[in-house]
């Protein structure tokens, strides 16, 4: 899986690899890149972190319901893509043409197989 | 005892990480590999005895080892399960393939080395698996090596080993746009074990000799599966020119010697012969690389009859140019050594001064000890002292420390 990673605003935060936000048409293009390649299994694009809710479940079985997310994080995750390849390599490729990597960072995962 | 008398052991210790490579390439499990070459191994120390060790003792074991892993296969539904769904090994014929008896075993290190080096691990790990793996040290002699407890070394490399399975790191050397900064990485892991065991930081020889000769040995493996690579060429030219030195580098009495009153009759001529020959093979690519321009300045020292008579001229050209190559503190205070003896200690010095507020260089003692160097040639003894008590404060080996302090005593006194 990759996990495309947006880094967040304001002072002492992580410097994005360059400033600015990728357009919809660069992740449309690279969705059709990945479809045509044939890799692609699934993909999710997130709405804003602002519009984040947090639940937690305590011993006592409450939930706690809190906004956002949690103050101290300096990374969001943005998106995701589930693609097939054989092996690590592979799957750096296409994370390093994911126009998220150049915004932010691809964190490349396997997914565990049960 | 082998065919030229050596024991089965030697034998093993050559083949044990060729072994490996073969067997991770096969079937794309490094956990399989490891446990059916430890058991051929067994094997072999069980039949060769009686029946005498086999005229392919290499093409022997990768037979047994795969009709081992074939028949572990057959019996474990869920490791067949697991080996269908690995990509790695990227051409399934050959799994079934028979391993030619007495023909080429494909050397598959090469393979191993750049998954052992992969850049999703972290250096100690590519470290710790590349020892393990390629060199064929157990854990317990790398744990020993890098003065971490043996527990410590296990943990890394099993989750070195986990990530390279459960991340899918490919058995495979990088294709043409990745090979430059791919073998960048397997060259500095070969080269960090060759420094760690001639600085032996913390420990009590100066020159931890085994890892010195692991890193040579590796070296001599890339070398033979890429002969015409440059910086592979030169990684080794380096090791070698360096090592050349070896027993010339601390005195009886396990005191450091400097280079400038080493004896150089006791320097390996044809280590030195080798270096420099493989010096100028590396030398004939352009552009040149930063090991085959290290291996130039090693070789222009090892070639000079004294420290005085060294082209000193050519010495500081080959550091302009690595600087311009990889501009660090350290290559510009070795710059600034060279500068020293081509154009005088004054030149030294100023140049050394320079470099006073480098962060890195002001806490370690090789730039306090080359100011040293040059104050005392230039006759200020009481300062040259006071750097060489500071670099004897700061050095890390009991015969680099000994050394110092004496240099610092000798200039404190005054006459």
């Amino acid at each position: 899986m990759l996990l495309i990673m947006g880094f967040r605003k304001g002072e002492d935060m992580l410097q994005p690899p360059s400033s600015g936000a990728p357009s919809v048409e660069e992740f449309m293009q690279y969705q059709q890149e990945l479809g045509q390649a044939g890799v692609h299994v699934d993909s999710a694009v997130l709405h804003s972190f602002e519009d984040a809710t947090q639940v937690q479940v305590n011993d006592a079985g409450e939930r706690l319901v809190t906004n956002g997310p949690f103050a101290e994080s300096r990374e969001y995750l943005g998106g995701y893509q589930i693609i097939d390849v054989p092996d690590l390599d592979a799957a750096l490729d296409w994370a390093a043409r994911c126009p998220g990597a150049k915004y932010g960072r691809v964190e490349v995962r396997p997914l565990a197989e049960f | 005892m082998g065919p030229a008398g050596e024991p089965i052991e030697a034998v093993f210790r050559e083949e044990r990480g060729r072994l490996l490579a073969l067997l991770a390439a096969r079937f794309g499990d490094l956990d399989l590999a490891e446990e059916v070459t430890a058991e051929a191994l067994l094997a072999a120390v069980e039949t060769w005895p009686r029946s005498g060790v086999p005229r392919e003792p290499l093409a022997w074991l990768a037979t047994t080892a795969r009709r081992k892993a074939v028949d572990r296969i057959r019996r474990d539904a869920t490791l067949a399960t697991k080996l269908a769904t690995l990509h790695a090994d990227a051409d399934p014929a050959r799994r079934t393939e028979p391993i030619p008896e007495h023909e080429h075993i494909p050397d598959d290190r090469l393979q191993l080395m750049f998954a052992c080096c992969h850049p999703a691990l972290d250096l100690d790990t590519q470290t710790g698996l590349t020892l393990r793996y390629i060199a064929g040290l157990s854990t317990a002699e790398i744990a020993q090596a890098f003065l971490v407890p043996p527990a410590t070394m296990a943990q890394r490399l099993t989750r070195g080993k986990r990530k390279i399975q459960q991340s899918r790191i490919p058995f495979r050397v990088p294709g043409p746009d990745e090979l430059e900064g791919r073998l960048g990485l397997v060259l500095h892991v070969v080269y960090l074990i060759f420094t760690e065991g001639y600085a032996a930081t913390g420990h009590h020889d100066l020159v931890r000799c085994d890892l010195v000769d692991e890193a040579i040995r590796l070296a001599r493996i890339l070398h033979r599966l890429m002969p015409g690579e440059p910086r592979v060429t030169g990684l080794l030219a380096l090791m070698l020119l360096t090592d050349a030195r070896r027993q010339a580098r601390v005195d009886d009495h396990r005191i450091a010697v400097s280079l400038e009153d080493q004896d150089r009759g006791l320097w390996d001529t044809s280590m030195i012969d080798e270096g420099a020959r493989l010096t100028t093979q590396a030398l004939r690519h352009h552009p040149p690389n930063s090991w085959s321009v290290q291996a130039a300045i090693a070789a222009l020292h090892d070639e000079a009859p004294s420290a005085q008579e060294t082209d000193w001229r050519q010495v500081r050209l080959l550091y302009d140019e690595l600087f311009a190559l990889t501009p660090t503190p350290v290559v510009a205070l070795n710059r600034a050594i060279a500068i020293s003896w081509h154009e005088g200690p004054q030149a030294g010095l100023d140049h050394l001064e320079a470099l006073a507020d480098e962060p890195g260089l002001a806490r370690q003692h090789h730039w306090h000890a080359a100011r040293g160097h040059t104050l005392a040639r230039l006759g200020r003894h009481t300062a040259a002292a006071e750097a060489y008590r500071r670099a004897s404060e700061l050095a890390q080996t009991p015969a680099e420390i000994a050394y110092l302090s004496s240099r610092a005593e000798e200039y404190a006194t005054p006459g």
